[in-house]
């Protein structure tokens, strides 16, 4: 295996009579902790709906104003006590798993990867460009492109987000720093709602991207490998 | 990575490498409800012990101004029964029993005579709502002495007139927030706010607050966790 441009591992593969190029885009932790989170934000979204189901409000309670009838078939847990029983348990999958993607990304300085930069952002328009209003693709020097480094970094925030909400949420006494920086309780609990809001987009756009990129880009999600990657010579 | 210059088989190593991510099938164990409902209630008895493990002792709830109060008319009546259930508050008293050196009968003067303490604090229902109220009573510490309770048992057991129930840990019992609570927005507590004693713990969530208390038990054992909390809700649940 060879090191090039973009330091990820390289290997040639037999593939049927040819022989091709396959990177090595993603380790192990972090397709571990992609399909572990996959589960658990599903589990923590529709818990925290069924939740948001016994006071889908963010008023008073005299009177009561319900903001939106979240369906039943969207929450998980049948009723209250039930949804706290995944939520509070699931919190304890999804917490680790931010923590051990995060640490494993440092240390083995694998985050240069997906972390959005500033040099990034000149690529950003011309991605959007072509996406969106049919200009040229612009040519892909990394793993990932800009949009997708500011896509992934802002839901690993959003992730980060989402726990800090929460502990303010649930522990707003002893946690009362982390609840007055967030701007009180009734605010933990509107900031808690739109951390959701936000990542369901990009839950809801992820899979899409997926498809429009085709089986091998899929698979390397699984695998790790990805034969052929284009910002290979 | 070590160098190798020989081409490897592409089905082998994508297999290897699908192979290493099986740990996640353990997952799969939460679609078995044999193993679920364990596995949920390990999981809130993991979140009560971090709870209890991240409280501290001096650690005051947030307290605030008369013009955040909500008004007691919005202060709304949680109740799993009946909102009165007709105590007799001329007769009433509070059975103590249990790690105490003087078990017995306690009248509410007797309540009141241990200074009083008021403050405005937030009551957070478990649903999502919230209310400021303004609580004055005595402190659970003070009762406590006063009734000579051996303070390193584990739990406070309260029974209710509407026969709901509750447990509360020592070290939340202690807090020095923690009221045996008469008054709400200066006045005698009315029937449906738990006349004449109910608990008011600002560290604990709303069906904490246990209102009408007819009984309290220093114990390291509780008989039950409490109403809510027999019913699948966490037993800790402090805030």
């Amino acid at each position: 295996m060879v090191s090039n441009s973009t330091s990820i591992p390289v290997a040639s593969v037999e593939a049927g009579e040819n022989q091709v190029q396959t990177a090595y885009e993603h380790p192990w932790a972090v397709r571990f902790c992609h399909w572990l989170n996959t589960v658990s934000l599903f589990v923590m979204a529709a818990s925290g709906l069924q939740i948001f189901r016994a006071f889908p409000s963010f008023g008073p309670k005299i009177p009561q104003h319900d903001l939106l009838n979240v369906p039943k078939s969207l929450a998980l847990g049948g009723w209250l006590g039930g949804a706290l029983q995944w939520h509070l348990t699931f919190a304890w999958v999804y917490v680790p798993t931010g923590v051990f993607y995060i640490a494993y990304q440092i240390f083995s300085r694998n985050y240069r990867q997906p972390l959005f930069v500033r040099k990034d952002l000149a690529g950003v328009w011309p991605m959007i460009r072509h996406y969106f209003f049919f200009g040229r693709k612009p040519a892909q020097t990394e793993v990932y492109n800009p949009l997708q480094k500011m896509a992934y970094t802002s839901a690993i925030l959003l992730g980060l987000l989402s726990v800090l909400t929460g502990i303010a949420l649930y522990n707003p006494v002893q946690f009362s720093f982390l609840t007055s920086v967030v701007g009180g309780f009734h605010w933990a609990r509107v900031w808690h709602f739109c951390v959701l809001c936000a990542l369901l987009l990009f839950v809801l756009r992820h899979p899409i991207m997926v498809i429009l990129h085709g089986w091998n880009n899929f698979t390397s999600m699984l695998t790790g490998w990805k034969r052929n990657p284009e910002y290979l010579p | 990575m070590p160098e190798s210059p020989k081409p490897v088989n592409s089905r082998s190593l994508n297999r290897r490498e699908l192979l290493k991510l099986s740990p996640l099938l353990a997952v799969g164990a939460f679609t078995i409800p044999r193993v679920r409902d364990p596995l949920l209630t390990a999981g809130v008895a993991f979140t009560d012990w971090a709870s209890a493990k991240w409280f501290r002792r001096n650690h005051l709830a947030p307290t605030f101004a008369d013009s955040e109060l909500s008004p007691l008319d919005k202060f709304y009546l949680n109740t799993y029964d009946v909102d009165d259930p007709e105590v007799d508050l001329d007769n009433w008293t509070l059975t103590v029993s249990g790690d105490v050196k003087r078990p017995g009968e306690y009248t509410l003067a007797q309540i009141q005579s241990l200074p009083k303490l008021t403050q405005n604090t937030r009551h957070i229902c478990v649903e999502g709502w919230d209310v400021i109220g303004r609580f004055g009573g005595a402190r659970i510490s003070d009762f406590l002495q006063y009734v000579g309770a051996k303070t390193d048992a584990k739990f406070l057991y309260v029974e209710c007139a509407d026969d709901y129930y509750e447990s509360l840990d020592m070290a939340s019992a202690l807090h020095p927030q923690s009221l045996l609570c008469y008054e709400m927005y200066d006045q005698p507590l009315t029937r449906e706010h738990g006349a004449p004693v109910r608990l008011r713990v600002p560290t604990k969530i709303g069906y904490k607050q246990a209102k009408y208390l007819t009984s309290l038990r220093v114990t390291d054992v509780v008989p039950k966790a409490g109403y809510w909390e027999d019913q699948g809700y966490p037993g800790y649940y402090g805030l």
